[in-house]
């Protein structure tokens, strides 16, 4: 009887040992607090949910605290489980070209073509990814980590995440939730920057509306993005290419088909796998560092760059334009590539001083540019450090 | 059509035989050898032999079954080393090493050939494709020390002169495992590589970050800016082809009309205002495929809906 007890005990006891209460620490709680904060701002406060619901669940599935060394390969860092096989999408770096391609496919390029200087603007906002390089620099990172932490001043995620796998891949965990944070946070970071920099005879510029542009030239535009981009920068090959791709399958009209799935069905599931799983690879004992806070505050810092430097370039531009050919500096916040969201607050930043000011086409230009100049800076990032 | 689809399969045919063709030449190298073995590695029978170390230059797998092994490319191909078929340790990870002993006993396994390097003469080694033909590789080992090694200076590093021959001084050097950084290192890498080149280089030429920022930013810019002045051009044609349309539409002749009354730009924004006018006023529509339009009928008594019709009949009696 007695035997049978000591025996019902010690599997109790070992059972124990398996269990999250074992094994918790306070660093899972702090990340669990995070997860749920993660899902609240997206449930209540409409935060990019389709980013911020997989990346906290994410961040509550890795952080379920287990015994490490039992082997249950169940951990995103245990080789064989499933978590790890889905993680490989975001270790070797396939899942953001994949996204890349349905952002192809979903974007229209109309505004940057009809207007085509608005690709400037793009390549200005950039200067927050290399502004945040010297910071980070400073700080004391070494060069590649520091150029992994500053691309998430492209407000890109999946740049955010291919150059960090790449190029740091011990800090892509902190990075890409650094990055899609502050892209949900755009909304209320990049208005006091606007205002800040603009004057309000400024902000109701009004601006020419853009020409409509024909099929032929929507065709043309990938193909041609792809060769020139390409050729300047051939590291961005798997990011641009996969962008332009996706976006000849749209206008091309003939594979209708290819593009729906390509901007539909294959980029939710990819963005439910991303997400997931880059919420996952946040597991307490890794995330909770030095290190984390400082990709947080320099995140920060690359964000603000970023779109003053688009705002100030535009200012600078207009010294040069003609007075009709003027550009509202509400636009140059676009230039990082959080699609459609900055582009949104160029226009409602717009009229709220001019109600008849519409802004949102104008800024799209930018915008996209910001998608094409932020993989190009990961391509240059990637040819100098990796 | 015919005749486009067979010039369409020639071009898909041609391009797969090209890359087939030079699957292994100019990847697979030989790296490292080694004529006299007194103290040296070790093979897997506690043998000396004299070795010969191959690299997969690749950035991907490389299958060396069936290549071909020799020191005299003159003699009957049937006698060359031809690596076997059917072992899984001939597939090559991406830029890795595999040593072949030359101890003329083919019969030890995959990785023992059927010839002997000679230690007292120079000796050639020729590498060749499982056609017999394709010459993969060559070099021709000097008489070397014992312990020693004839080595790439840099792993699968071929270097030429102005005139584009083979620099042979640059690509190859005596290893003797006492010089500093002439190590002999059989099945490993010939420069051994502990750290990222250029992120030193970064760190210590440019501590600040400017010039990386100036010369990044100087990059995206031209990017972008080559990309703008493309679609100037591009954006110029398709301007005045429009212009050129819609004066047709309104029976203008462009030699006849004045530049200045000549029509705008349609903008994206006045076409939609006019579709929504239309669209307002006409109450126009376009045909649509494949939509079904369901409106709500209020019939309170319908077949579909009635419980009598779903219910078993009584029996007769």
């Amino acid at each position: 009887m007695v035997l049978a007890q000591n025996f019902f005990m010690e599997n109790l006891n070992e059972f124990w040992q398996f269990t999250g209460f074992a094994n918790a620490t306070w660093q899972h709680f702090v990340m669990l607090a995070v997860g749920l904060f993660f899902i609240w701002l997206a449930i209540k406060k409409n935060f990019e949910p389709m980013l911020l619901v997989p990346i906290g669940f994410g961040i509550l599935i890795g952080n379920i605290p287990f015994n490490t060394t039992a082997g249950l390969e169940i951990g995103i860092y245990e080789e064989g489980s499933v978590l790890n096989i889905l993680y490989n999408g975001v270790s070797a770096g396939w899942y953001p070209p994949l996204i890349f391609l349905g952002i192809g496919a979903m974007t229209d390029f109309s505004a940057l073509i009809a207007n085509p200087k608005l690709m400037l603007i793009g390549a200005a906002a950039q200067f927050g990814i290399f502004g945040a390089y010297m910071v980070a620099l400073a700080i004391g990172f070494a060069p590649d980590q520091a150029g992994a932490i500053a691309i998430i001043g492209g407000a890109d995620g999946p740049t955010a995440i291919f150059l960090s796998s790449k190029l740091a891949p011990n800090l892509m965990g902190a990075i890409a939730v650094s990055a899609y944070s502050y892209m949900a946070l755009v909304p209320v970071i990049q208005p006091p920057i606007m205002r800040l920099f603009t004057t309000r005879k400024e902000r109701v510029i009004k601006m020419k509306p853009a020409r409509a542009v024909s099929q032929n030239e929507k065709i043309i535009f990938p193909i041609v993005g792809l060769l020139l981009t390409c050729f300047v920068v051939p590291s961005g090959l798997p990011l641009l290419g996969m962008l332009f791709f996706g976006n000849l399958l749209r206008e091309s009209g003939v594979t209708t088909r290819l593009a729906k799935t390509a901007s539909n069905a294959l980029t939710d599931i990819v963005t439910i796998l991303l997400g997931m799983t880059v919420g996952a690879s946040t597991q307490a004992t890794t995330f909770l560092t030095k290190e984390t806070i400082f990709i947080f505050f320099l995140g920060f810092m690359a964000f603000i760059i970023a779109s003053s430097s688009g705002v100030l370039f535009v200012k600078l531009f207009n010294i040069f334009l003609p007075k009709e050919k003027k550009i509202n500096p509400l636009i140059g916040n676009a230039g990082v590539s959080a699609v459609p969201m900055s582009a949104r607050i160029s226009n409602n930043l717009g009229l709220e001083y001019d109600p008849s000011n519409y802004l949102l086409m104008h800024a799209m230009g930018p915008n996209v540019a910001g998608v094409i100049g932020s993989a190009v800076a990961a391509g240059v990032l990637l040819g100098f450090l990796a | 059509m015919k005749t486009f689809r067979l010039i369409a399969l020639a071009t898909v045919a041609l391009a797969s035989l090209t890359a087939t063709g030079q699957a292994r030449k100019g990847v697979l190298h030989i790296n490292e050898v080694m004529t006299v073995n007194e103290s040296n590695f070790v093979d897997d029978f506690g043998g000396r032999p004299a070795w010969i170390e191959l690299y997969n230059s690749k950035f991907a797998p490389l299958e060396i079954s069936s290549v071909y092994i020799t020191t005299n490319p003159d003699s009957d191909p049937e006698t060359w080393y031809a690596v076997p078929l059917h072992d899984v340790n001939t597939r090559m990870p991406k830029r890795q090493h595999i040593v072949f002993w030359a101890d003329g006993m083919p019969s030890r396994g995959t990785f023992h050939t059927n010839f002997v390097l000679k230690p007292d003469q120079p000796n050639d080694i020729y590498l060749f494709d499982s056609d017999k033909k394709t010459l993969i590789d060559h070099v021709t080992v000097p008489v070397l020390e014992p312990n020693t090694t004839y080595a790439r200076a840099k792993d699968g590093v071929t270097v030429y002169d102005k005139d584009g021959n083979v620099d042979m001084e640059a690509t190859w050097e005596i290893r003797n495992d006492i010089d500093e950084g002439k190590y002999i290192t059989p099945s490993s890498n010939n420069v051994i590589e502990d750290r990222n080149d250029k992120v030193e280089k970064f760190a210590e030429k440019d501590p600040h970050g400017f010039g990386m920022a100036g010369m990044a930013m100087c990059i995206v810019f031209s990017a972008l800016a080559i990309l703008c002045i493309a679609f100037m051009i591009i954006n110029r044609i398709g301007g005045s082809i429009t212009k050129s349309n819609k004066m047709k539409s309104h029976g203008l002749d462009v030699r006849e009309t004045p530049r200045e009354e000549r029509p705008d730009h349609d903008s994206g924004e006045e076409i939609t205002a006019i579709v929504m006018a239309l669209h307002e006023h006409l109450n126009a529509h376009d045909n649509e495929s494949h939509v079904l339009t369901i409106n709500k009928v209020k019939r309170a008594y319908s077949p579909w809906s009635s419980k009598i019709y779903n219910m078993r009949q009584l029996p007769h009696r």
